[in-house]
């Protein structure tokens, strides 16, 4: 709530600043605008953005460090035999405090010292908002009126707002590469502590995967044993079988799209083909689970094959039935890309239409197909719900496609699901395995990329 | 200057050949883009181991009409040609018709070079082996070094020969490109504006091989340019909006054009 206050009064203050730069541009024109260097939008605008951008930067920046600050005042001020609590205690005691100054429901019954840091905690927040408020304002005039007098009629108002623009766009497009750097750090850390505990070559080379740990000395359980082999062969074995279904039927599709079908045509079944593409994959899951996996069994026992009824083979179908409008429309839009002068020198030559498909255009068109079927492996491999929900949870090492194997996706989701001790190398496991099949489709899609784009480079 | 084509009717100065010199024969060629009427009634006639020059101005339609001679107007669907073209006394437009078959006879060479992404001796044994024209690897060889060869580009690949088309020179890769045209022993030769993608040089020696190609092949080259028609061609048809306006031999339409417009186009006066 507060928060919104605050963005309605920094975009009230850049409407004013919108307003009165504009205003001072034409008054300083003296009737004369094309006198000015700029339109008297763009001094509007400059000052508009020197009223808002650094009054929104302060406010991100307080806003991240806020709550820790606050924290950690309130914690110096408690008493000394709280304050050398452990941490995870620590963060309950907080969490008391502010749930108190807020009127929220308490874990126990409040003592003395807990009820004056709540106070303690609730008079610092409205310091805190009161300056907050203060600074903004304060930030926000000054560089608004800092900039109101910069305006002259010479003044490139233009290539200021320009510049600023370019700004604003570098730092929205390196959002996502920070996040990308935050995501890749937080599974680095904690695959550190796992390594910590379990060597990286017994984790990478081992042949057997069995995570289970006893919690209690006294309990019954295996000791865990982290070799990621199994699940290897699994994911391969699943992506293989996925891959075997969607590489053909989607590049042939592709084919048929650019080549053979009228304009009509392609304009229909394109669509539909890339509806496949926006269902769910847990709605694929539970069709490779309730339907192919007990078809599979089913048509298996018929002509006498032992097959398991969670099955490679079911998630690798249903995997590869999803992949398909990757590989098509990718596919696609690269044979498309080949110039019509090479169909053209085909059949000029007397090549009938497959001929100069299979011996021209697939040939020109082969760096892109192949980095559209890399793009579709690395979706194959990071594929979640599918296996989760047809491959099984048994880590089999196995190459036979009717028994049940299980994969990287499939074993984070169960070591992360439900109560967790963060210390465990049980829990810990997830994030290494989350390390290594990052690593993995990483090197595919650069791969991917890098062959596409030399594709490119081709034609152009 | 804006001409008034009601006059044009009938086609002059178009004399048939004699029976037996005529390669080619057209008979009331119209074409048509769904509704366009691209190509009007042109009936004209091609000299055997001659070289014939299409000339006129962008969008008349001298494209168009190089392309239905062998038929690969077929590839686009809004197409449709009716009339007749007669190769050898035989209506290329009948039914019984094989296309494949025709094209391998009819060669064609396009505005800008398109050789294959593969390899120069993969470029040129393309249409032997999509016809199975070589029993073995050394007809295929014989048949691959004598196209390059004649298409003049053997002395400058022969070291090699195994590296893609794609990294020859503009004019290297339109001599590829006949010599692609030429390995399916072809009777006719079409060149769509051969040399618009070329340095003068490069057109030079494209001409130079027209003329020794003419010895064993009929051709016919769409140009833009009236000195190359002059140059390298003994008959010369003029198109305009669709109609063939004259046809001729060259030396006649360059000196003494029977239709003023025919003569404003090669004086530079529009065009």
């Amino acid at each position: 709530m507060q928060t919104f206050i605050l963005t309605f009064v920094i975009l009230f203050l850049t409407l004013i600043g919108f307003i009165l730069g504009k205003r001072r541009s034409v008054k300083i024109s003296n009737g004369g605008v094309n006198k000015l260097h700029s339109l008297p939008g763009y001094y509007g605008l400059y000052v508009a953005m020197w009223c808002s951008i650094p009054a929104v930067i302060f406010l991100a920046l307080w806003l991240s460090f806020e709550n820790s600050i606050i924290t950690t005042l309130i914690v110096s001020d408690l008493p000394d035999e709280m304050k050398d609590l452990p941490p995870d205690r620590m963060s309950l005691i907080v969490n008391d405090i502010k749930n108190l100054a807020e009127g929220n429901i308490v874990s126990k019954e409040p003592d003395e010292a807990l009820k004056k840091a709540a106070l303690h905690y609730s008079r610092l927040k409205e310091v805190a908002y009161a300056s907050l408020f203060t600074l903004i304002m304060i930030i926000s005039t000054v560089f608004g009126i800092f900039t109101y007098r910069k305006i002259q009629s010479n003044f490139r108002a233009r290539n200021k707002v320009e510049k600023i623009m370019e700004i604003i766009l570098i730092a929205s497009s390196t959002v996502a590469i920070f996040t990308t750097i935050g995501i890749v750090l937080s599974v680095l850390f904690e695959s550190i502590r796992f390594f910590r505990q379990i060597p990286v070559f017994e984790f990478l080379l081992g042949l057997k995967w069995s995570p289970q740990m006893a919690i209690r000395p006294d309990q019954v359980g295996a000791s865990g044993s982290f070799g990621i082999i199994p699940l290897v062969t699994g994911t391969m074995l699943i992506s293989f079988i996925a891959m075997v279904v969607a590489v053909p039927i989607g590049l042939m599709s592709a084919i048929y799209m650019s080549e053979y079908a009228s304009y009509r045509t392609r304009a229909i079944v394109k669509p539909l083909l890339e509806i496949l593409a926006g269902i769910p994959t847990v709605v694929y899951g539970f069709f490779a689970a309730l339907t192919v996996a007990p078809f599979i069994r089913d048509t298996g026992a018929l002509v006498g094959l032992d097959v398991s009824s969670e099955s490679a083979l079911a998630a690798g179908l249903v995997m590869g039935v999803m992949i398909i409008p990757f590989v098509s429309s990718l596919s696609d839009d690269v044979i498309n890309a080949v110039p019509q002068s090479m169909r053209d020198g085909s059949y000029a030559i007397g090549a009938t239409q497959s001929e100069t498909i299979i011996r021209v255009l697939l040939q020109a068109a082969l760096p892109g197909i192949v980095g559209s079927v890399l793009l579709a492996v690395s979706r194959a491999i990071g594929e979640t719900m599918i296996v989760v929900m047809a491959a099984g949870l048994t880590a089999n090492l196995t190459g036979n496609p009717f028994e049940a194997v299980t994969t990287f996706t499939v074993q984070i989701v169960t070591l992360l699901i439900g109560d967790q001790e963060f210390d465990s190398p049980k829990t810990l496991a997830a994030f290494a395995l989350g390390l290594i099949l990052f690593i993995m489709t990483l090197c595919l899609n650069i791969v991917a990329l890098y062959v596409v784009r030399k594709y490119r480079e081709q034609y152009e | 200057m804006n001409p008034n084509f009601d006059d044009i009717g009938e086609t002059i100065g178009a004399p048939l050949l004699e029976n037996g010199s005529a390669k080619i024969n057209c008979n009331d060629v119209n074409v048509f883009y769904d509704d366009k009427h691209a190509i009007r009634k042109v009936s004209v006639d091609i000299g055997k181991n001659e070289v014939t020059a299409f000339i006129g101005p962008s969008g008349c339609g001298k494209s168009t009409f190089l392309r239905c001679i062998n038929r690969m107007n077929d590839t686009i669907t809004s197409c449709r040609v009716t009339g007749e073209v007669n190769i050898d006394n035989i209506n290329i437009y009948n039914n019984e018709l094989d296309v494949v078959l025709l094209r391998a006879r009819v060669g064609m060479v396009f505005q800008k070079p398109n050789p294959f992404p593969k390899s120069i001796y993969e470029n040129v044994a393309y249409g032997p082996k999509i016809h199975g024209l070589a029993q073995n690897k050394a007809e295929l060889d014989e048949i691959v070094y004598t196209s390059l060869e004649k298409a003049g580009l053997l002395e400058e690949v022969k070291d090699r020969i195994n590296q893609p088309g794609t990294g020859l020179s503009g004019g290297q890769q339109q001599r590829l490109c006949i010599a692609r045209a030429i390995a399916v022993h072809p009777e006719v030769i079409l060149m769509d504006e051969p040399c618009s993608a070329l340095d003068p040089i490069a057109t030079a020696k494209i001409e130079e091989l027209i003329d020794e190609l003419k010895q064993n092949y009929t051709i016919i080259i769409v140009t833009h340019s009236m000195q190359q028609a002059a140059r390298v061609s003994q008959r010369t048809a003029f198109f305009h909006l669709g109609y063939l306006v004259e046809c001729d031999d060259t030396k006649r339409i360059f000196t003494t054009p029977d239709h003023k417009l025919t003569q404003d186009y090669i004086t530079g006066r529009y065009g």
